[in-house]
C-alpha cells in the first residue's frame, strides 16, 4: 500500500515493485489455472470413472434398436401337398418420419414418380398416429412394381426418409376356388389393433397382416408364428448401420387340409353360373373335402388392402358373393330331412316298415283344417309306405307321421344328426341354423305349439333353418350310422395330427339304417326315384334324398307356377347323398338357389363330385400301389353294383 | 511518458546471456521458443489424430485443419520476429482497425447460422473479431504498462472502455464466445497489471446487485428462458440440451480407456453434434478415455506454464502484461470450452485450441503464440 501511495503521489513509476506487483498476480494466476484445471480432472473422473456405467448404458440406448422380426406366416396345403396359400416376395415403400424435412413435400416428389393414391396417405396418415418406436419405418405403398422400384431407386438421394423393403405377402394361387373357405390375410385396421392386448401387440410389432376370414382367421394364432427380433446398430439419424444380435422369429405352422383342391375346383365348376354352395365330407373322419360357394371373389385382392371401388363392386352385388354360403346361409333344407324323420319313426315305432297311408295329394289334420299339399298335386297313392315316401318323397306320409311323432319326439332325432346347433367346424362366423322346438316357440314367439307347426317341419319348412355345411353333416352322420363327427378342414398342423372325437352317437337297430340307406339308394337307383336321372350310367351306388325349398308361401289353393315366378323367387334346389351307399366313404350337401329343382339342379352336381372322388381315389390308389395310373376311371366300386341295382328295381 | 520507454533498470553485459545458454543462441535468432513449440507441436499432433477420427475417417477435414495449421505455424513464425517496440506502438492502430472492420461486418457483413460475423474481401471471408483476439491484448498491455501500476481509476475506466467497445460489437453479431474471449484478455491484462481487490470485490458486488432487480423487473420472459438455457442447457433437451447430453454420454461412456480410436459410438454415430469443432474433446474423451484427457490437460497445463513463465522473466511491464494476458485467455479458450461441453458451463461458442477445426482462429491463436515468442525472445537491452 505504501509503495502505490507514493507512486501515485510522486508519478514516479517504481519498475521493481511494479515488476514484483505483477509477478505475484502472474502466480496467482497460475495456482487459479492449476485449481480449475483440477476441477475440469475432478469432472472427467466423475464423469468417466464415477457415473460411467450409467452413461454407458446410455449411449448404448442411442445406438442400439430392437426391431422385431416378423415370422413367416404358415402355409397352407391341401391333401396332396399341393400349396393353397403361398408367402410372395414383394417390396414395399416405407418412410422413416424422422429423417424426412416436410412430408408433404415428399408426398409431392413422390407423386411426380410413382402413383400414390389418397387411400395410401390415409392409412399411412393412421399408421403414424399409432404408437412405435423411433426411426420405425411406416409403409406408404406396398406391391410396388419393379419400375416403381427403379424409379425410387434412381432417385433415393433426393428422397431422405424414403425406404424400400422387402416383405413377404400371402399369395392364393387359386384365387376364388377356395377364397371362403381358406379366408384371406388383410392389413391389421384400427379396430383389430385396439383390442390387442400387450402380448398381442408384440406378437404382432413386425406383421402388417392378419387372418380376416376362413382358415386364415381360425388358425390365426398358429399361422403367425412368434415374431423375433434384431439388435441394430443405428446411427443418430436412425440408418441401420448393422445387426449386433438376432433371435430368430419361429415361423408360423404350416396346415394340411383334408381338402382336395381338384375336387374343389370340380365343384366350383359344378356350381358355375348357380348361386349355390356344396360341401363334401369324409364321412369316417368329418374332414371336409372340398367346400365351395359361388359366386366367388378372388382373395389376393384383399391382401395388400383392396380398392374402394373394388370392394364396393363386390359388397354391392345382388350375387352377394363375400357370402360365404356353405356355413353363412340358412336354407329351409326342405324333404333332405325325410330320411332321417323317417329312421326316428322307425326307431321310436310309431309307424314300422308295413306301416302304409293313403295319399290323396294332400292332408288334412281334422275335418274342416286347412289342406297341407303334397307336392305330387294327385299324391303318390293308396299304399304308400316309407320306402315309397322316401324314394318318391311323399309329403302326405311325413304329415301322418309328424302327427305320430309330435314335435317333442321329432326335436330330439335332428338334434342328433347335427340341426340347430353348429357343427363346430374350423372357419369362423359359421351360423346355427334353426331346429324348431315346443320351448324355442314358447320362448321366442311366445306362442304355444300347434300340430300344423310338426307338419311344417316334417317336410323341412316352417321355421326349419339349415346351412349346407348341417345338411352336409347330417348326411354323414347319416351314411356312419349315428356317428356324428365334427366337420373339419385341417388334418395336420405341423406335426401335429388333429383328429376329433365324435360328437354324438345315435343307436338305432341296423334293421332300420339299412331300410332307410336303401330307400335314399332307391331316390337315384330306382326308376321311380325323384333322383333317378342322376343314376345314368353310373358305376357306383350312390344313396341320396332331393329337396326343394319355397322361397315365397304358397296360399293353400294356389299352385307354383314357374312363369308367374320371378327368377330370384324360385324355389331353392337342394340334395343330399353319400355314396358308396352299401359302405359310405363321402357324404355331399349341394344348395342351388333359385334351382327349382333338387332333382334337376342340385343332384348332378352330387354326381359330377362323386365321381371325381372315386376318379381321384382310385388314381391316387393306383399311384400308391406302384401301378400305372388307372387309365378308365375304374374303381373298386364299378364291379359291385350291378346285382344290387337289380335287386334295388324290385324294392 | 517514461523516458526509458517502459523498459526495466536492469543492466545486462552484452551477450551475457548467449554466455550462460550457447545451446539457445541459434532460438533467440529465429525468435522461436523450443519449449512452447515443443508443447505446441505434441497438441496438434494430438488435435490431428482426434480430429481424423471426429471427420469420420474422411481425410477432407483432416486435410483442411493440416493446411490450417501449415499457415497458422507460419502465422506464428512472422510474429514472432516483430520488434517488441513496433508491437507496443502499433497495437492501437490495430484495434482501431479491428474497430473499423467489425463496424464494416455490421453494416454489410456476411452471415451463417443467423449470426453475421463474417466479412467478404471477394477471395476469402474472414472473422474481423479475430483481430481483436491480438489487438487487444496489445493495447491494453501497452496502455497499462506506459502507466503507474497498479492502476488508477482513470486508467481502469479507459481500460474497459477500451475492452468495452469491440467487446459490444461483437456481441451485436451475435458472437457470445468471442466476445468473452476478447473480454477476457483485456481484462486479465488489467488483472495482471494489479488491479486492487477492493476493485475486484466492488464490481462483483455492483454486477450482481444490478442482476437481481434486472432479473425481477426488467427481463422479459422470453429473455429469462434464454438465461435459463444458457445456465441449464439440460433443460432444453432438444436445443442445446441434446448437445450437452450426447456430450456427456460420450465422455462418462468413455471410461478410463476409451472405447478406441475411431471406435466411438456416439460420435462415429453422428450421436455427437459439432464434433469436430466446439465439441472435439468429448470425441477424445470417448475415444481415448479419462486418460487421454489428462495428456491433453497436462499438455495445455506445460504449455500455459511456460506462456507464465515467459510474462515471468519478459523484460518490459508491457511484454509481462501482454505474455501474461495472451496465456491466460489460452486457458480460457480451454476452460471455458471444455466447461461447456462436459456439462458445468453454459454452452458459449468457444473451441478447443489447436484441437477444433478452425480457420482464422487457429491462425489467430498461433500468431498469439508468435507474440508470446517474441516476448520470450526479446534480446535485453544494456
Amino acid at each position: 500500500m505504501a509503495t502505490r501511495g507514493k507512486g501515485n503521489h510522486f508519478h514516479i513509476k517504481n519498475r521493481s515493485v511494479e515488476r514484483k506487483l505483477i509477478r505475484n498476480r502472474l502466480l496467482l494466476a497460475m495456482a487459479g489455472v492449476i485449481f480449475l484445471l483440477g476441477i475440469l480432472i475432478s469432472r472427467f473422473y466423475f464423469l468417466q470413472v464415477i457415473e460411467h456405467d450409467n452413461f454407458v448404458t446410455l449411449s448404448d440406448r442411442n445406438r442400439i434398436q430392437v426391431r422385431p422380426v416378423a415370422p413367416t406366416r404358415g402355409l397352407i396345403y391341401d391333401r396332396n401337398g399341393v400349396l393353397l396359400a403361398d408367402n410372395r416376395p414383394t417390396y414395399r415403400l416405407s418412410i422413416i418420419i424422422e429423417r424426412v424435412d416436410n412430408i408433404d413435400t415428399l408426398f409431392d416428389d413422390l407423386r411426380g414418380l410413382i402413383a400414390i393414391s389418397q387411400s395410401d396417405i390415409d392409412r399411412f396418415t393412421k399408421a403414424r398416429r399409432r404408437g412405435r418406436a423411433p426411426y420405425q419405418a411406416i409403409p406408404l405403398k406396398r406391391d410396388l412394381t419393379a419400375d416403381e422400384i427403379a424409379k425410387i431407386s434412381v432417385n433415393e438421394y433426393r428422397l431422405e426418409g424414403v425406404e424400400i423393403e422387402a416383405e413377404l405377402v400371402r399369395y392364393y394361387p387359386y384365387g376364388e376356388l377356395l377364397a371362403h373357405t381358406l379366408g384371406y390375410v388383410g392389413r391389421i385396421n384400427e379396430r383389430e389393433l385396439k383390442s390387442f392386448d400387450e402380448d398381442t401387440q408384440k406378437a404382432y410389432s413386425g406383421t402388417y397382416s392378419i387372418g380376416k376370414i376362413g382358415i386364415e382367421k381360425y388358425y390365426e394364432q398358429e399361422l403367425l408364428g412368434e415374431v423375433g427380433s434384431q439388435f441394430i446398430e443405428t446411427n443418430a439419424h436412425g440408418r441401420a448401420l448393422r445387426v449386433l444380435s438376432r433371435e430368430d422369429p419361429a415361423p408360423g405352422k404350416d396346415l394340411h387340409l383334408h381338402l382336395d383342391i381338384e375336387l374343389q375346383r370340380a365343384a366350383h365348376d359344378a356350381l358355375a353360373g348357380w348361386r349355390g354352395a356344396t360341401v363334401i365330407i369324409d364321412v369316417k373322419t368329418g374332414g371336409v373335402l372340398a367346400m365351395a360357394s359361388t359366386p366367388s371373389f378372388d382373395p389376393n385382392l384383399f391382401v395388400t388392402g383392396i380398392s374402394y371401388k373394388d370392394y364396393n363392386a363386390l359388397n354391392r352385388s345382388k350375387d352377394l358373393p363375400l357370402y360365404n354360403r356353405t356355413i353363412q346361409a340358412q336354407y329351409p333344407p326342405g324333404s333332405t330331412l325325410k330320411p332321417i324323420l323317417g329312421l326316428g319313426g322307425l326307431e321310436t315305432g310309431v309307424i314300422d316298415e308295413s306301416t302304409r297311408i293313403q295319399d290323396p295329394g294332400y292332408y288334412r289334420l281334422s275335418e274342416g283344417d286347412r289342406l297341407y299339399r303334397d307336392w305330387k298335386k294327385w299324391g303318390h297313392g293308396n299304399q304308400v309306405d316309407l320306402h315309397q315316401a322316401i324314394r318318391e318323397s311323399c309329403d302326405t306320409f311325413f304329415y301322418e307321421l309328424a302327427v305320430r311323432l309330435g314335435i317333442d319326439l321329432m326335436h330330439p332325432i335332428g338334434s342328433q344328426f347335427g340341426l340347430g346347433s353348429k357343427t363346430q367346424i374350423d372357419v369362423p362366423n359359421e351360423r346355427k341354423g334353426l331346429w324348431p322346438s315346443r320351448d324355442w316357440k314358447r320362448q321366442r314367439r311366445k306362442l304355444p305349439w300347434y300340430p300344423g307347426d310338426s307338419l311344417n317341419v316334417s317336410i323341412g319348412q316352417g321355421d326349419v333353418l339349415a346351412t349346407p355345411l348341417q345338411l352336409a353333416v347330417m348326411t354323414a352322420t347319416f351314411a356312419n350310422r349315428g356317428i356324428r363327427h365334427e366337420p373339419h378342414l385341417v388334418s395336420r398342423m405341423g406335426d401335429e395330427v388333429i383328429s376329433k372325437k365324435p360328437m354324438s352317437v345315435m343307436q338305432a337297430s341296423s334293421v332300420n339304417w339299412d331300410y332307410v340307406n336303401e330307400a335314399m339308394a332307391a331316390v337315384v337307383h330306382s326308376p321311380k326315384g325323384t333322383a333317378k336321372k342322376v343314376a345314368k350310367d353310373i358305376t357306383y351306388r350312390m344313396a341320396g334324398k332331393t329337396g326343394t325349398a319355397q322361397v315365397i308361401g304358397i296360399a293353400q289353393d294356389e299352385e307354383y307356377d314357374r312363369d308367374k315366378v320371378a327368377e330370384r323367387n324360385r324355389d331353392h334346389a337342394l340334395f343330399v347323398a353319400f355314396a358308396p351307399a352299401e359302405a359310405p366313404e363321402v357324404a355331399i350337401a349341394v344348395v342351388i338357389e333359385n334351382g327349382e329343382h333338387g332333382s334337376s339342379a342340385a343332384a348332378p352336381v352330387a354326381r359330377a363330385l362323386f365321381d371325381k372322388w372315386f376318379a381321384l381315389e382310385a388314381a391316387r390308389a393306383a399311384n400308391e400301389s406302384g401301378n400305372q395310373p388307372a387309365q378308365t376311371d375304374t374303381s373298386q366300386h364299378d364291379t359291385q353294383p350291378s346285382a344290387d341295382l337289380t335287386m334295388e328295381a324290385t324294392l | 511518458m517514461s523516458l526509458h520507454g517502459g523498459k526495466d533498470f536492469v543492466r545486462h553485459m552484452p551477450d551475457s546471456a548467449q554466455a550462460f545458454k550457447k545451446g539457445r543462441g541459434v532460438w533467440k535468432i529465429i525468435h522461436i521458443d523450443p519449449w512452447l513449440l515443443l508443447g505446441l507441436l505434441i497438441l496438434t499432433t494430438i488435435g490431428l489424430t482426434v480430429l481424423y477420427s471426429a471427420g469420420g475417417g474422411s481425410g477432407a477435414i483432416f486435410k483442411r485443419q493440416v493446411a490450417f495449421f501449415i499457415i497458422a505455424y507460419g502465422a506464428m513464425f512472422c510474429f514472432a520476429q516483430v520488434p517488441m517496440g513496433l508491437l507496443e506502438r502499433g497495437g492501437k492502430w490495430l484495434y482501431v482497425l479491428g474497430i473499423v472492420l467489425l463496424l464494416m461486418v455490421l453494416l454489410m457483413g456476411v452471415g451463417a447460422k443467423g449470426a453475421q460475423r463474417w466479412l467478404s474481401l471477394g477471395f476469402i471471408r474472414f472473422q474481423p473479431s479475430e483481430v481483436l483476439k491480438l489487438a487487444m491484448p496489445l493495447v491494453v498491455a501497452a496502455y497499462l504498462g506506459r502507466h503507474v501500476l497498479p492502476p488508477k481509476l482513470k486508467h481502469i475506466a479507459v481500460t474497459l472502455g477500451i475492452v468495452a467497445v469491440p467487446a459490444l460489437l461483437i456481441l451485436k453479431q451475435p458472437d457470445l464466445g468471442t466476445a468473452i474471449l476478447v473480454s477476457a484478455s483485456g481484462l486479465i491484462a488489467l488483472f495482471l497489471s494489479g488491479l486492487q481487490w477492493r476493485y475486484i470485490g466492488g464490481s462483483v458486488l455492483a454486477v450482481t446487485a444490478a442482476a437481481i432487480p434486472m432479473w425481477y423487473f426488467v427481463m422479459h420472459e422470453y429473455q429469462k428462458v434464454r438465461v435459463r438455457t444458457l445456465l441449464d442447457p439440460e433443460a432444453d433437451r432438444l436445443g442445446a440440451g441434446w448437445n450437452i447430453i450426447q456430450s456427456k454420454t460420450a465422455i462418462g461412456s468413455g471410461g478410463l480407456e476409451g472405447k478406441g480410436w475411431t471406435e466411438g459410438t456416439q460420435s462415429q454415430l453422428d450421436f455427437l453434434p459439432e464434433s469436430h469443432t466446439d465439441f472435439i474433446i468429448a470425441v477424445l474423451a470417448e475415444e481415448f478415455g479419462l486418460k487421454g484427457v489428462l495428456i491433453l490437460l497436462v499438455c495445455y497445463g506445460l504449455i500455459i506454464f511456460r506462456g507464465l513463465s515467459i510474462a515471468w522473466s519478459a523484460n518490459t511491464h508491457f511484454g509481462r502484461l501482454l505474455a501474461g494476458s495472451l496465456t491466460l485467455t489460452f486457458f480460457v479458450y480451454v476452460f471455458v470450452n471444455i466447461g461447456m461441453v462436459s456439462g458445468i458451463l453454459p454452452v458459449v461458442g468457444v473451441p478447443l485450441p489447436l484441437v477444433s477445426l478452425g480457420g482464422t482462429s487457429l491462425v489467430t491463436l498461433m500468431a498469439g503464440f508468435g507474440l508470446l515468442m517474441a516476448v520470450a525472445t526479446e534480446p535485453k537491452k544494456n
